[in-house]
């Protein structure tokens, strides 16, 4: 069954000749805290094809979410530009933005609304008539494996991927030209990790979206993605289908590659940021 | 042109539909601010009531029905324009706690038509809960409303309303820009403008420097001025020199307010501010 998700709404018309979906150029990002400087982002430059799925992997603290951030219009970089579909993230903003949504990696939602009532809520902002928003709402929710009867509980009694599996919901429903998925399967369990991959693979196919989505589990990021790029500690320092780079670094796994290039097995790599 | 108006009209709308789901869902705490507005309201009026035993003088009984309404005025005017200034202040901290705010920011919504829905949910609020408020205490208390102007009263919660929008908006930024003190300096400013805008008193009790102070709160002239059309019936014309100085507040700062937020906005986004952990 083919999902459905919303059509594209009257307004602003968005160039869709252009073969890119995203073009991040030499983006830097500083962070400042105690008096103390840190690079999260370093001279980034990267192009997502329309119809690709990014993967974006790296440690935690490698930068993933600050690019997310910056691609999304969340974050200004210190310096670059980011384009979606040939309009600048920053001077062409509210353009943007209707062209993108996002997953992150918590669910984000108002805890005491149903997930029904967050999702039409979610469908107003992007001009989703509150009828239409629960059709394909509930659509992609069965869609998902989301028991649908339990749509009017507040979303705080609903588990972790349950919760998670409506962010997706929420991203889809706005039918975004590009979907940014910052680690969507953390803390998932194996079922729900699976279900949720398997909808992006589909959506994907049937539907033409581009995504970008950044993973620190190696075993996802070669399931889903065309091309995979490796951050590390802010800088992009590997990028091409998981073949080109196996056949780069000549390596037998993308593990090993992913320590070839960093320096560090991926598991090492989350340690310094899990004892801070 | 219509067909965009609307467009954003129904973007406000969503604000506004989710303030009030989200009142319902937190039906137990509007209870508890509702009681709590009834009953501070009441209890300024039991002091008005209690003027001739405190003061161990000869009060007589007109003279402390004037000061029970003039008691009663000040504290539901002032819970009204209150609500408005706390529920635009905490716009930022609310999505903060809630952990939305980057949603909220990233999508496609003029900032200024998000700011209006959140206006305008807010006015559905303070409405509300004045006239419940209002009603709750003539139960207990005689209230003598029959020489009042209806109209300028209207028009004067209306232009105090502006310009604490304007308030709001402005200090509504405050959180973005200190994630964690933000919240509680706007709640600072607003224990300043109760203070100085004369609404358990006359301004001309306070000392010198705090009147000072009072003549730029809108809150002193919207309090005066519905003193006078609720005690005295004041008509418009007569009440013309408290609307205006509270109007030219609400005209210059909804534009400044906004602009103010979405420069801070930006410094926000500059900075990485708008996470939701902060």
């Amino acid at each position: 069954m083919a999902i459905e998700i919303a059509p594209r709404r009257p307004g602003p018309q968005v160039t869709t000749h252009s073969r890119d979906a995203l073009v991040a150029t030499a983006v830097t990002k500083h962070f400042r805290t105690d008096n103390k400087t840190r690079r999260a982002v370093d001279d980034v430059s990267l192009r997502v094809g329309r119809g690709e799925i990014y993967g974006l992997l790296g440690a935690n603290g490698s930068g993933k979410s600050t690019l997310i951030r910056v691609f999304s219009t969340l974050l200004i970089p210190d310096a670059g530009d980011v384009r979606v579909f040939d309009r600048d993230v920053q001077a062409d903003e509210l353009a943007v933005k209707r062209l993108i949504n996002r997953v992150s990696v918590e669910a984000s939602f108002f805890k005491k609304l149903s997930a029904i009532e967050n999702l039409v809520y979610a469908g107003r902002l992007y001009g989703v008539a509150p009828d239409e928003a629960k059709r394909k709402a509930l659509a992609i929710l069965r869609r998902l494996g989301v028991d649908v009867e339990r749509v009017n509980e507040p979303l705080e009694k609903l588990s972790r991927g349950m919760q998670q599996k409506v962010a997706i919901a929420r991203a889809f429903l706005t039918a975004p030209m590009l979907l940014l998925l910052d680690e969507p399967t953390t803390g998932l369990d194996i079922r729900s990790k699976r279900e949720v991959q398997t909808f992006i693979r589909d959506l994907r196919i049937e539907h033409d979206a581009t995504i970008v989505l950044t993973t620190h589990d190696l075993d996802e990021a070669e399931r889903l993605s065309d091309r995979i790029g490796i951050l590390h500690e802010g800088r992009l320092v590997a990028e091409g289908t998981t073949d080109e780079l196996r056949a780069r670094y000549g390596a037998a796994a993308l593990e090993d590659v992913f320590m070839t290039a960093t320096g560090k097995r991926l598991d090492e790599a989350d340690e310094p940021e899990r004892a801070k | 042109m219509i067909s965009a108006l609307n467009g954003q009209i129904g973007l406000a709308y969503a604000f506004v539909e989710r303030e009030i789901a989200l009142s319902k869902r937190y039906w137990a705490w509007e209870i508890v601010w509702l009681v709590y507005g009834i009953v501070t309201s009441l209890s300024v009026a039991y002091i008005g009531l209690a003027a001739p035993a405190i003061s161990g003088g000869q009060v007589d009984e007109a003279a402390v029905s004037h000061f029970v309404l003039y008691l009663l005025v000040g504290t539901i005017a002032w819970r009204f324009l209150g609500i408005i200034f706390e529920n635009i202040g905490e716009v930022i901290a609310w999505e903060r706690w809630e952990g939305t705010i980057e949603y909220t920011f990233m999508s496609p919504v003029p900032r200024l038509t998000h700011l209006l829905g959140m206006c305008g949910a807010t006015l559905v609020r303070s409405v509300t809960f004045s006239i419940a408020i209002l009603a709750a205490v003539a139960l207990f208390v005689p209230v003598d409303l029959s020489k009042a102007n209806a109209l300028s009263a209207v028009v004067l919660l209306a232009v105090g309303a502006l310009a604490f929008i304007g308030l709001g908006i402005a200090s509504a930024s405050f959180p973005l820009m200190w994630t964690e003190k933000g919240l509680q300096m706007a709640y600072i400013v607003q224990a300043v403008v109760l203070l100085v805008s004369g609404v358990y008193y006359p301004v001309e009790v306070l000392p010198g420097w705090m009147q000072l102070l009072a003549t730029i709160s809108p809150a002193t002239y919207v309090i005066r001025g519905m003193r006078a059309a609720l005690m005295d019936g004041a008509d418009l014309a007569t009440l013309w020199p408290e609307i205006w100085p509270a109007l030219i507040v609400g005209v210059l700062s909804i534009p400044l307010g906004l602009r103010l937020f979405i420069a801070v906005e930006r410094y926000a986004k500059r900075t990485g501010r708008l996470k939701r952990s902060g």
